[in-house]
C-alpha cells in the first residue's frame, strides 16, 4: 500500500488525540484521499478484534500471593508491635474485598492503615540501602556478569536514558564483577558491581548536576558514600567497613 | 468511612492499579509463571520507591516498573521474549475462563472463547515493542503521551508502532479467515 503522510492523523483520531480544528482539517483531506479512508477502515477492522475479554486481570491467587509477599517485605517498624504482629492481616481487605468491601473490613482496613503510616518517610539513602539488599538476593545481583568494563558499559546502551561511566579497579582490589538495572529516586538507573574478598560493593550512578565531595552514611549495618562529579550521581553501598569503601571510593574518583 | 482511609499511602495510590501491573507483564512475558515473578518483583520495587514518587499518575508509573522488570528479567534469559505465547494450555487460569457465563448458552460462549484465544495469539505474535504499545493504547488505555512516559520512546515512534501493530493485526486476522 502506497503511504500517505496523513495516515496517522487519521489513527490519531480515531485514538481521540486530534482536537478539533485539526479534525476538520483532516476531513477535508480524506475526503480526497483514498489511502487514509483505506488507512481508517483498516484501523477500524484492527480495533474491532481488541475486546474486553482479552484484559487479564491478576488471577485471584496471584494477588494473594503478591500482597503476602508485599507484607513480608514491609519492614518491622519498633514501636508498631500490634499491627506489625498481624501483618498478614493487614493486607486482606484487599484480596478479599473484590466488590463486597463491606463496612467491618473497611473500619478495619483505614485503622490497619493509620497505624502503618511511617513516622518519616524514608529518604533516598534507605533507597540505596533497600536496592543493595534486594540485589543481594540469589539470581538479583546482575544483569549482564563480566570483569571486562567493554562487556558492561556497552550492555547498558539501549537500556538507559544515559552511558554510565564504568571503570576497571581491579589493580585497587576492587574487581568489577558485572552490572544491572534498577530503579531509584523514580528513574532507571545503572547499578555496577564490584568486590573487595567476598563483600559486595554496589555503585550507583544516574545523571545529575553539580560536584559534591564524598559524604558517608551509615543505614541498618550498611555504609554508603554519595558524591557528584561529571554530570553523575555516585551512591556506592556495601557491608565494607567504612574506610574500604572510602578507599574504593577515592580509587574510583581518581582512576582515568 | 472508607473516605477516611489516608489516600496517599501505597495502598490507596499503587494497589488499585495491580490489574494493569499484571495485564501488561502477561502480555509482555511469555507464560503465567514468568508474568508472576515480574509481577511479584515489580510490585516489590514500587512498595521500596513509592516514598520518592511524587507524580499524579501512579499507574503509568508502576507500569513503568513492571516494564523495566519484564525487559531485565527478559535480557537475563535472553530468547524469552521471541516466543510468543501461543500455547493457551500453559494457562492454568485458562479453565476457569472456558466456563461458560450464565447468559450465554454453551456454544455462544464457546465461540466467544475461541475467537478471544485467536486474537489473543495474534497479539502474541506480534513484536514486542509493538504488542506493548498495543496492549497500553487499547487495553490500558493511555493516551500517546502516558504511552511515551512509559515506554520512554518520542510520541511519534509510539504513534509509527501503534500503526504498524494495528496494520499486522488487521492482516493476520485476513489471512486467519482466508485459511
Amino acid at each position: 500500500m502506497p503511504d500517505c503522510d496523513k495516515v496517522l492523523l487519521v489513527q490519531a483520531e480515531l485514538d481521540g488525540e486530534l482536537g478539533a480544528a485539526e479534525a476538520a482539517a483532516l476531513a477535508a483531506h480524506r475526503a480526497q484521499c483514498p489511502i487514509c479512508e483505506a488507512a481508517a477502515a483498516e484501523l477500524a477492522q484492527a480495533r474491532a478484534l481488541m475486546r474486553d475479554d482479552l484484559y487479564q486481570p491478576v488471577p485471584e491467587d496471584m494477588r494473594r500471593r503478591v500482597l503476602t509477599a508485599l507484607a513480608a517485605a514491609q519492614p518491622p517498624r519498633p514501636g508498631l508491635s500490634i499491627a506489625t504482629s498481624d501483618s498478614f492481616g493487614r493486607w486482606r481487605g484487599w484480596w478479599s474485598n473484590g466488590a463486597s468491601f463491606g463496612f467491618g473490613a473497611a473500619c478495619a482496613a483505614a485503622l490497619a492503615f493509620l497505624l502503618l503510616v511511617p513516622a518519616m518517610p524514608p529518604g533516598l539513602t534507605e533507597q540505596i540501602v533497600a536496592g543493595h539488599v534486594r540485589a543481594l538476593q540469589p539470581g538479583h545481583l546482575q544483569d549482564v556478569a563480566s570483569e571486562d568494563r567493554h562487556t558492561v558499559k556497552p550492555w547498558f546502551d539501549g537500556r538507559l536514558d544515559f552511558a554510565p561511566p564504568v571503570k576497571d579497579l581491579a589493580a585497587a582490589h576492587f574487581p568489577l564483577t558485572g552490572g544491572r538495572l534498577d530503579y531509584l529516586n523514580g528513574r532507571p538507573v545503572a547499578a555496577l558491581v564490584y568486590q573487595r574478598d567476598k563483600h559486595v560493593i554496589d555503585l550507583f550512578v544516574w545523571p545529575a548536576a553539580g560536584d559534591t565531595p564524598p559524604q558517608t552514611a551509615e543505614r541498618q549495618g550498611y555504609n554508603i558514600v554519595h558524591w557528584s562529579q561529571g554530570g553523575m550521581n555516585f551512591w556506592a553501598v556495601s557491608d565494607l567497613e567504612v574506610a574500604q569503601l572510602e578507599e574504593f571510593v577515592a580509587d574510583w574518583r581518581n582512576a582515568p | 468511612m472508607a473516605d477516611s482511609l489516608p489516600s496517599d499511602t501505597f495502598e490507596a495510590v499503587v494497589l488499585p492499579h495491580l490489574d494493569a501491573a499484571h495485564n501488561l507483564a502477561r502480555w509482555l512475558m511469555r507464560d503465567a509463571a514468568s508474568a508472576e515473578d515480574v509481577l511479584q518483583e515489580a510490585m516489590l520495587r514500587a512498595l521500596t520507591y513509592f516514598p520518592s514518587f511524587k507524580g499524579v499518575n501512579p499507574r503509568g508509573w508502576l507500569l513503568q516498573i513492571v516494564r523495566n522488570t519484564a525487559y531485565a528479567s527478559m535480557s537475563l534469559n535472553r530468547g524469552v521474549e521471541l516466543v510468543p505465547m501461543t500455547n493457551a494450555s500453559d494457562e492454568p487460569d485458562d479453565a476457569v475462563s472456558r466456563l461458560p457465563s450464565s447468559d450465554d448458552d454453551p456454544e455462544t460462549s464457546l465461540i466467544k472463547t475461541r475467537e478471544r484465544d485467536r486474537v489473543r495469539r495474534m497479539i502474541a505474535a506480534l513484536p514486542i515493542e509493538l504488542r506493548e504499545t498495543l496492549v497500553l493504547r487499547e487495553l490500558e488505555e493511555l493516551s500517546y503521551k502516558e504511552i511515551a512516559e512509559v515506554t520512554r520512546m518520542p510520541i511519534g515512534t509510539v504513534m509509527s508502532r501503534l500503526w504498524r501493530a494495528r496494520r499486522l493485526l488487521a492482516q493476520a486476522a485476513r489471512r486467519d479467515e482466508a485459511a
